[in-house]
């Protein structure tokens, strides 16, 4: 009996691996507020399932909750790659409710929207911690990338051994200077896209089933 | 409490004269926990107080610093927090027993401070120059 108990187990174990090495792999994309990654999001799950992630704005923390699109499969060379996109709120260190009556809103809209805002970054932070298995960090390439938040969160997916791939996007702006975003961060490899435009999109989907496949 | 800042004489309220700085030794982070050193940090911040690490966080306990300072902010009265450190040495400069053995330096100094009263001027990999406003 005790035999067949501990053969059983061993083939339970043996198939639970297996189903594990076919599960989406769960891949957060990460960055500050305003870098594109709602609209990456989008394109990516537009180009693969015919859906959209969410809505985009160019109000910073239009994204206050961590939103996944499951099942989004990747056919590259031949390989096939399933992954979960998790879009996460931009993570920052400070939220005032004030910068939001610059974009047309009353207090008590502005108030609401900084408070979703720190909810959706705290959970931004807890998915970083326990529940992505890699992460696709974007960055506004026209903006200077030698920030607190940036070095904190790259740190962090460093520490935690995360595979990550990270994209200098908005190439179709005239101030994009992808090259600063390569030199702040010359141990990972840089991707230029224009998630807007769809530019370069055929290299991030061949970077995405090789650092995630 | 192990992570309680300490009183300063000299006055009711030392902050209404000026900017208090605690500059905090590495030998007093050591036998904090986690939320310990965040703690300390924060409730120091939150007075209006900027705070000086000498060794810095670990990358976990910066996430959860983001954390816990998004759960406090609130209209009106705290806005965040402002963090600067120099950055991340080369990891070229860690020997090779440390990278063998996975020991990570975090010493890095670190100043943290309310978001509506500093203001990071220039930064780079020797100098973080930052101006500090009174309330």
């Amino acid at each position: 009996m005790g035999l067949l108990t501990s053969l059983k187990d061993s083939i339970s174990r043996v198939t639970d691996g297996l189903f594990a090495a076919d599960e989406p792999k769960r891949i957060g994309i990460y960055g500050p507020p305003n870098a594109g990654k709602t609209t990456l999001a989008n394109r990516i799950a537009r180009d693969w399932t015919g859906d959209a992630v969410g809505p985009e704005s160019h109000i910073p923390h239009e994204t206050r909750r961590a939103r996944r699109k499951e099942n989004v499969e990747i056919e590259r060379n031949g390989r096939k790659v399933t992954i979960d996109i998790v879009d996460t709120p931009g993570v920052t260190t400070k939220v005032d409710y004030k910068e939001f009556l610059d974009h047309d809103m009353d207090k008590e809209d502005a108030v609401r929207r900084s408070r979703e805002a720190t909810e959706g970054v705290a959970e931004a932070m807890h998915w970083l911690r326990e529940d992505v298995d890699g992460v696709i960090y974007v960055l506004d390439s026209t903006t200077d990338p030698f920030t607190q938040v940036n070095t904190m969160l790259i740190g962090i997916i460093e520490s935690q051994d995360l595979p990550a791939l990270i994209l200098a996007n908005k190439t179709d702006l005239p101030e994009s200077d992808v090259q600063q975003i390569a030199n702040a961060f010359p141990q990972h490899e840089t991707i230029p896209l224009s998630a807007l435009e769809g530019e370069n999109m055929d290299e991030v989907y061949t970077k995405i089933a090789e650092y995630f496949g | 409490m192990p992570g309680a800042t300490p009183d300063v004489d000299g006055g009711d309220d030392p902050a209404d004269d000026g900017v208090r700085i605690d500059m905090i030794s590495g030998a007093r982070m050591e036998g904090l926990t986690s939320m310990e050193k965040i703690r300390l940090i924060l409730d120091g911040v939150r007075e209006g107080n900027i705070v000086i690490l000498e060794e810095g966080l670990s990358p976990d306990e910066e996430s959860k610093l983001i954390e816990v300072t998004m759960t406090e902010i609130s209209p009106d009265d705290f806005t965040g927090i402002e963090i600067e450190t120099y950055p991340k040495p080369d990891s070229g400069s860690q020997s090779f027993l440390d990278k063998l053995m996975g020991r990570e330096s975090t010493q890095k100094l670190t100043v943290i401070g309310p978001a509506n009263r500093i203001e990071t001027l220039h930064k780079d990999e020797n100098l973080i120059s930052t101006l500090v406003s009174r309330k």
